[in-house]
């Protein structure tokens, strides 16, 4: 497991996180897990773990359960097989679901948008600081959107708004990541500005899950793998679970 | 001369300054809500939740007559009844929200009719459906006060969580009860406002307080904080205009207070500033994007 993504840069490389040991160091420790909806199942038998600060990409066809994975480590779905154990309580969690399942037309302003993720500390009434002000806009910067804080959300491009998003991640500040399709409907510049934001997130030990379509960004960028295809196929090093999710893609078409 | 026209009704006349006070207590109370609604696409569920009330009136009314507590608290508890039926049915089975809440509205609302004549006159049944806000007396005028008052400070205690569950749940979610807890307590005050509505209006018009001027305020301004207040503006507009028109023309009032706020609501849709008839027709380019400025690439 020590060895980083195929064709990773040498950063990337060194901070590939160690094997994961037993205890404190596992963020979710799964155990034939079978989750679904409605008493059908979607997804079964998934055992493995995700270590602290390990940084893994989540592939495999449509309808294969990636989706309902990331629902199930965030304690949305229970289990409805085998067990799911998770280090943090859910709040502890930072999660950027599907862009499609946030109102675009909302009116809201940009500042306004990203000060929600601060809710740990505001919750319902309390106000926004202007040292919590400056963050914001520190995290707008960070994403290259400085002095867009008065703007309507609504006026953000789809990539500007992703890019919202991911500073809204970044004042959250959690210690776990889990991201779905982040980079769908996002233009390139937005892709590798945001793509860098995860590797300094990775960088800082932060743990990040990432439900991606993109073979070569998870090749370049991931250094860990987890292939579901209604079933795990497999986890582990991203340049040993592409081939085979490749292979079996292949097969599927000749059949 | 013209000027005397807008204020001797209130200035000569007891019963016109109290619909007048109950109009405003019920515009303040009602109206800002109606923009929670709107932002979160439930503006039909405010009219089933309108008819959902009538079987607990008509309940309170075959057993007590025509008594405030009875009639209210019977409201009351069959909307409550309805949208947590209308949210079991929802959660539990294949029906999306709408569609459930109108399966418990069309047999509320039948129920309540049937309770209705099973006793009363057609008099009585007019009370119900259509209100008597020219005859409000103190008991309902307080009552009208006081949810206006819970409405408001309801509405700002949950302000962020309320937003939140319409921009973006799945975040809110995560954080926390919030979420269900501010739906659960806006249903509450929503009724409380249609029970408190219906006294004046009746059943049938009390949803427009709360509908037609948030649909209004939209057509003028973005943000939600100042929709809430234009809407209430509005709908205190709505009701004097409503209540002068029933006095110097001698039509029904609560119909007379709904015709005005719907006029106010055809005009924003025609002239309004954002997504109007007018602003769709003068927009410059496709999109009203300006540059976008600060983007570093």
């Amino acid at each position: 497991m020590g060895r980083g993504g195929m064709g990773g840069t040498t950063a990337m490389m060194q901070s590939v996180p160690p094997l994961p040991v037993p205890g404190c160091s596992v963020d979710f420790e799964l155990s034939n897990l079978g989750l679904g909806y409605g008493g059908r199942l979607a997804l079964r038998g998934v055992s493995g773990q995700f270590a602290a600060g390990s940084m893994t990409a989540i592939v495999g066809p449509n309808g294969g359960g990636k989706s309902t994975l990331l629902k199930g480590l965030l304690g949305l779905l229970a289990p409805m097989q085998g067990s799911l154990r998770c280090r943090y309580p859910r709040a502890a969690l930072g999660y950027l679901a599907q862009a499609c399942e946030v109102e675009r037309d909302f009116p809201i302003s940009v500042e306004d948008f990203v000060s929600l993720g601060l809710w740990a500390q505001t919750g319902a009434l309390g106000g926004v600081s202007d040292a919590q002000r400056a963050q914001i806009g520190a995290a707008l910067a960070t994403v290259g959107l400085q002095g867009w804080q008065p703007r309507w959300i609504a006026e953000l491009s789809g990539g500007q708004f992703q890019r919202m998003r991911f500073a809204r991640l970044w004042v959250q500040n959690p210690p776990v990541i889990l991201l779905d399709e982040p980079f769908t409907g996002v233009d390139e510049p937005s892709v590798d500005v945001l793509l860098q934001l995860l590797q300094q997130w990775h960088a800082r030990g932060r743990t990040v899950l990432a439900v991606l379509h993109d073979r070569e960004m998870v090749q370049r960028y991931f250094p860990q793998a987890l292939a579901l295809a209604g079933t795990q196929l497999a986890w582990g090093d991203t340049g040993d679970v592409l081939p085979g999710l490749a292979a079996r893609a292949a097969a599927r078409r000749r059949a | 001369m013209m000027a005397e026209l807008l204020w001797h009704p209130f200035v000569d006349y007891g019963f016109m300054r109290r619909a007048l006070a109950g109009c405003l207590a019920l515009s303040a109370g009602a109206a800002p809500l109606g923009t929670i609604l709107l932002l979160r696409r439930m503006s039909l569920v405010g009219d089933a939740m309108s008819h959902a009330i009538l079987p607990g009136a008509a309940l309170g009314y075959l057993l007590f007559g025509l008594s405030l507590p009875a009639m209210t608290i019977g409201g009351l508890a069959a909307g409550m009844v309805v949208a947590m039926l209308s949210g079991v049915v929802t959660r539990y089975t294949a029906l999306r929200e709408d569609a459930s809440f109108a399966g418990f509205y069309l047999i509320s609302l039948a129920l309540g009719v049937l309770l209705v004549s099973l006793r009363g006159s057609n008099v009585d049944l007019l009370h119900v459906l259509f209100g008597s806000v020219l005859a409000l007396d103190d008991p309902t005028l307080y009552l009208t006060a006081t949810i206006a008052s819970l409405s408001m400070l309801g509405l700002a205690l949950m302000y962020r969580p309320l937003l939140m569950e319409c921009l973006d749940p799945g975040f809110l979610r995560l954080q926390g009860r919030m979420g269900s807890i501010s739906h659960a307590l806006f249903m509450l005050l929503l009724v409380l406002n249609l029970v408190g509505g219906f006294h004046s209006l009746g059943t049938l018009m009390a949803v427009a307080l709360v509908v037609l001027p948030a649909a209004s305020a939209r057509f003028w301004l973005r943000g939600v904080g100042l929709q809430m207040a234009l809407s209430t503006g509005i709908a205190m507009a709505g009701s004097v205009l409503g209540l002068l028109l029933s006095y110097h023309a001698g039509i029904a009032a609560s119909a007379a207070i709904t015709l005005s706020l719907g006029g106010l609501y055809l005009l924003s849709l025609c002239l309004g500033r954002l997504g109007s008839v007018r602003a769709q027709r003068h927009r410059p380019g496709n999109d009203s994007v300006s540059e976008p400025m600060g983007v570093s690439e």
